[in-house]
């Protein structure tokens, strides 16, 4: 018992959790908001399913340094935004704009859900299609006989 | 009873289909939003000669091709033998974008293996890198007589891409001028 709490505690301590991630100061708690919001709507390209909050790849340290001084010098949400897109394509959002090229990943999981509903409506219906067949008077007699068994 | 069985079948082949497309695919490779636009431009110190200036105007009208480098990137080791090739087959000016190194640093790996670069600008803080949306180094961009960027390859260029690809692709953009 002692021992496994041991292990559960070293578990809990994390020794390389601390990523490397710089303090920024604002004067402005509207623009931090700003900054954070970005930062996590934002994708790092090195490691692909990070944002660049949580990626400590250098490039999304260059990246975050650049969103903190667009801000400052009073760049809008939208401005930031079209700089990293017209830079790396649709792909540094996590939420790409509705185009033809990705029709499929917005309207994807919608067909799928309605092809799975229609699937499902049509098993049951046809499940309830099939009658059970009366019993014949020879299978009722026994059923009778076996229930009144128990008696 | 026959659906029975084929539905299950279908339905794996269309999964066994569309996953081998997913294992060919390669996440890493982001297709770039400069192809077909005009390249980002720089006006960069050059490596070799501190007092002269890149820039990307340097090379308006002739199709050239830019790598971005550097000496702790240990795939650019890999595809340095490669550029070597490109670079003595004449065809176009290999510039070096030198991106986030120290010029000793970078002088000493260009010493030690060759420089296959016409010239390589220092970008020492990476931002001419964010502005053309450098994200893995190596990257190769392949631009065109009017500035307009046409290729662009991420990761280290191998011989067949070198030979596939770049070059056809440099000669026929060369033939469009002629």
């Amino acid at each position: 018992m002692k021992q496994i709490l041991v292990i559960w505690s070293l578990l809990l301590v994390s020794v390389s959790a601390h990523a490397v991630i710089e303090t920024r100061s604002f004067t402005d708690p509207a623009l931090e908001e700003r900054y954070t919001v970005l930062i996590n709507e934002l994708r790092c390209l090195v490691c692909q399913n990070n944002n660049l909050a949580d990626s400590n790849a250098e490039l999304a340290r260059d990246l975050r340094e650049h969103v903190y001084s667009m801000l400052i010098s009073g760049a809008t949400d939208t401005e930031i935004i079209n700089y990293m897109v017209e830079r790396y394509g649709d792909f540094v959002l996590f939420r790409p704009p509705f185009k033809p090229t990705t029709a499929a990943l917005w309207i994807g999981p919608f067909i799928l859900l309605v092809l799975g509903v229609v699937g499902l409506v049509v098993i049951i219906r046809k499940r309830n299609r099939t009658q059970v067949e009366a019993l014949t008077d020879v299978e009722r007699t026994q059923v009778r006989r076996l229930l009144d068994q128990d008696e | 009873m026959k659906t029975r069985f084929v539905i299950p079948i279908v339905v794996f082949a269309v999964l066994v289909v569309f996953l081998g497309i997913g294992l060919k695919l390669d996440p890493r490779k982001v297709p770039s939003p400069f192809i077909g636009k005009p390249a980002p431009e720089f006006s960069l110190p050059s490596l070799h000669n501190v007092h002269a200036n890149l820039s990307t105007q340097d090379f308006t009208g002739s199709v050239w091709v830019l790598n971005v480098w550097a000496s702790w990137c240990v795939a650019c080791r890999a595809e340095h033998e490669v550029l070597q090739d490109l670079a003595s087959e004449d065809l176009a000016p290999v510039i070096g974008l030198n991106y986030k190194d120290h010029p000793n640093d970078a002088k000493r790996w260009l010493r030690q293996l060759g420089d296959p670069y016409q010239a390589s600008a220092v970008d020492a803080d990476g931002k001419a890198g964010i502005d053309w949306g450098v994200y893995g180094v190596p990257e190769t961009f392949v631009i065109d007589q009017q500035g307009i960027v046409r290729y662009k390859h991420i990761g280290p260029i191998t011989t067949e891409d070198l030979h596939e690809t770049i070059i056809p692709l440099v000669k026929t953009l060369k033939e469009k001028r002629a």
